[in-house]
């Protein structure tokens, strides 16, 4: 039974992966520019142009042109760079994506590692307190939080430890050879930015969930029992509210890889988003599909995990009727 | 009389029918109050900050303005000045009056927002309504595919992809106006609001009332308007809240990224890019329009919250994943 609902998920994941290549395709190819004049330059006739544009395969139609596209994705080759096509000889994406998918995971990592715990920890304690001056404090914070624009908590982070303390650089540019402690201070403002927007979303929901499970019949029952409201939080509660929990987390996972464009351009960070922003304004369409291709499959496979922790730990969901 | 005025007055009449839903009256906490007074607020300076404000968005301010009486200089800055009487918020970067381009640009911002939400709505609760209620396409009495498979995995890959490259990518491929912002974002939001009107009105679909609607012989269509929709309305309502802030977020998120509002009409968004550099002076341009998206946004999300307390902690829980 379960494999069932297992396979069902995968099988919708790979239907959502096929049709996100399908829009990507259609919407990079709306972008302007062609492949074979970038690559040829200055050098371009009309007759070479045509003769590239048959070896690249551009004069097939469109659907053909997207198999190959998917073709050369999914072993891995995703094509040339427009980046140093200046100097003749282009540059193989996979290059320019290893440092920057590096530099994303570092900074999302260490956001996570640190964001998770504590929003987990601050979303329960409300949720064991509900009404307090401490839920209070909590609730109004978080949503504050989540209502503001990034761009100004980043601001006013900025403004206060850099401007008015200067503890900390305002810009987080890496030169790649920072370890230990140059390389926390080069990550901390984008990453505290990062951990107290994140940090709100999942408070919020952890709470909220948990609140909305403490209202269901079976802990009326155990605190009819007399089980201690923090044995019922722990124990009762907080098992049948992972699902929620950790869907909205791997949103928020999801978000870091490629929704924090705002963050790496204030913070000049080079990290995967601020490479697909300027790949868009120079019109660089394959280094666009490939960036967008790995955002999508990180949204996928991140839900999906979440998807299947929810099966898991949900017996109704594990055996279905 | 009064009977008179009953039988005249059909909304009135519908209200008594068996399958109207019970009217719930809400009452506001402070906070909810407080979000409405700042609601009403910045609806009326869209409505008249034009007319009220001191200076015209795009005038540069004269230098003679800010001569210091008494003192021999001539021509002083007038860029990045602090708040004074001739200048009540400070000028901004090129010397133009920060309260008036906040005045302006509230009509910018909200406006755009507000008719970018109302496109997501209408398309995404008439797609949810109509996958849940199970349109199907049929050729010769056979069911094609339903409606719903369709927009389902259409809905997933456009929610996997992150909504600020979605954007990015459509302007850079067809530039950037207002009415091409206004529809874009109401693509791109259409689809959690699909995600929500379809899952409301499945669970309505599947109740006892539309059962037996269906039995009495009723009309899709009559099940639509008369069932669903007075069912779905409330928890809409309170979600539109919500995506309108999420809209406001996104617009200002282009805007920051120099692809929104186009220079020099003002919006919040673009007054915080382009007064950024203003934050080592201490300058409090880039901070006003933050603080004026920040107001606007809080106050939307404590009405929600104040409003989604009250009809169940599954609705919020809902909304937020």
């Amino acid at each position: 039974m379960i494999w069932r609902a297992l396979l069902g998920r995968l099988g919708i994941s790979v239907a959502t992966l096929f049709v996100v290549s399908v829009l990507i395709f259609i919407g990079t190819n709306l972008l302007p520019g062609d492949v074979a004049q970038i690559l040829l330059g200055q050098m371009a006739t009309p007759e070479s142009l045509a003769a590239l544009q048959a070896k690249l395969g551009m004069d097939e139609p469109g659907h053909v042109r997207y198999f190959m596209w998917l073709r050369d994705v999914a072993t891995g080759d995703m094509g040339f760079s427009k980046a140093g096509l200046g100097a003749g000889n282009a540059t193989p994406i996979v290059q320019i994506l290893e440092p920057r998918i590096f530099n994303t995971l570092q900074l999302t990592s260490m956001v996570a590692v640190i964001a998770i715990p504590i929003a987990l920890f601050l979303g329960l304690l409300a949720a064991m307190h509900p009404g307090t001056r401490l839920d209070r404090t909590v609730t109004f914070s978080t949503l504050s939080l989540i209502s503001v624009p990034d761009f100004f908590v980043a601001t006013f982070l900025v403004l206060i430890f850099a401007v008015y303390l200067g503890w900390l650089p305002s810009i987080a540019y890496l030169r790649g050879d920072e370890t230990g402690w140059g390389l926390i201070r080069a990550l901390a403002m984008p990453a505290l930015t990062l951990i107290i927007i994140v940090s709100a979303q999942i408070i919020r929901m952890t709470r909220a969930t948990v609140l909305n499970v403490m209202s269901s019949p079976y802990i009326e029952m155990a605190i009819l029992k007399g089980v201690p409201r923090r044995r019922i939080i722990l124990r009762h509660a907080l098992l049948n509210a992972i699902g929620p929990i950790v869907n909205v987390i791997a949103l928020n996972l999801a978000w870091l890889v490629g929704g924090v464009v705002i963050v790496e351009q204030i913070f000049a960070y080079p990290g995967l988003a601020k490479l697909m922003i300027d790949a868009v304004l120079v019109r660089d369409l394959p280094l666009v599909q490939a960036c967008a291709m790995i955002f999508c499959a990180s949204y996928v496979v991140l839900i999906f995990i979440a998807d299947m922790a929810s099966i898991l730990s949900n017996p109704r969901l594990r055996h279905p009727k | 009389m009064s009977e008179t005025q009953q039988s005249m007055n059909p909304s009135r009449h519908f209200d008594e029918l068996p399958d109207a839903p019970p009217k719930r009256k809400i009452r506001l906490s402070w906070a909810g109050k407080l979000g409405i007074a700042v609601l009403v607020f910045w609806a009326i300076i869209v409505v008249i900050g034009p007319s009220i404000s001191p200076y015209h968005e795009a005038e540069f301010l004269e230098e003679s303005l800010f001569i210091v009486p008494g003192s021999d200089e001539k021509y002083p800055d007038t860029d990045f000045q602090p708040p004074s009487r001739i200048v009540l918020l400070g000028s901004d970067y090129m010397g133009r009056d920060t309260l008036s381009r906040i005045l302006f640009g509230a009509r910018t911002t909200i406006g755009i927002s507000f008719i970018a939400t109302i496109l997501a709505y209408l398309i995404g609760v008439t797609l949810g309504i109509a996958a849940a209620v199970g349109y199907r396409f049929q050729y010769r009495g056979f069911t094609i595919i339903e409606l719903d498979t369709v927009l389902s995995r259409l809905n997933d890959a456009l929610l996997s992809i992150p909504s600020i490259m979605l954007g990015l990518v459509m302007i850079a491929a067809l530039g950037s106006t207002i009415p091409l912002l206004i529809v874009l974002t109401g693509i791109i939001y259409a689809a959690s609001v699909f995600r929500i009107a379809r899952s409301l009105g499945q669970e309505v679909m599947v109740s006892d009332f539309v059962e037996a609607a269906r039995v009495r012989g009723e009309g899709l269509w009559w099940i639509i308007t008369r069932e669903i929709l007075p069912n779905v309305a409330m928890p809409l309502a309170t979600d539109f809240g919500l995506r309108f802030v999420w809209v406001i977020l996104f617009i200002s998120a282009l805007s920051f990224l120099g692809l929104g509002v186009q220079p020099p009409m003002s919006d919040w968004g673009s007054m915080v890019k382009e007064n950024l550099p203003g934050l080592i002076y201490g300058s409090v341009a880039p901070l006003v329009p933050s603080l004026a998206i920040a107001t606007l946004t809080i106050s939307v999300n404590m009405i929600v919250d104040d409003i989604s307390a009250q009809t169940g902690g599954k609705l919020a829980k809902r909304m937020i994943s």
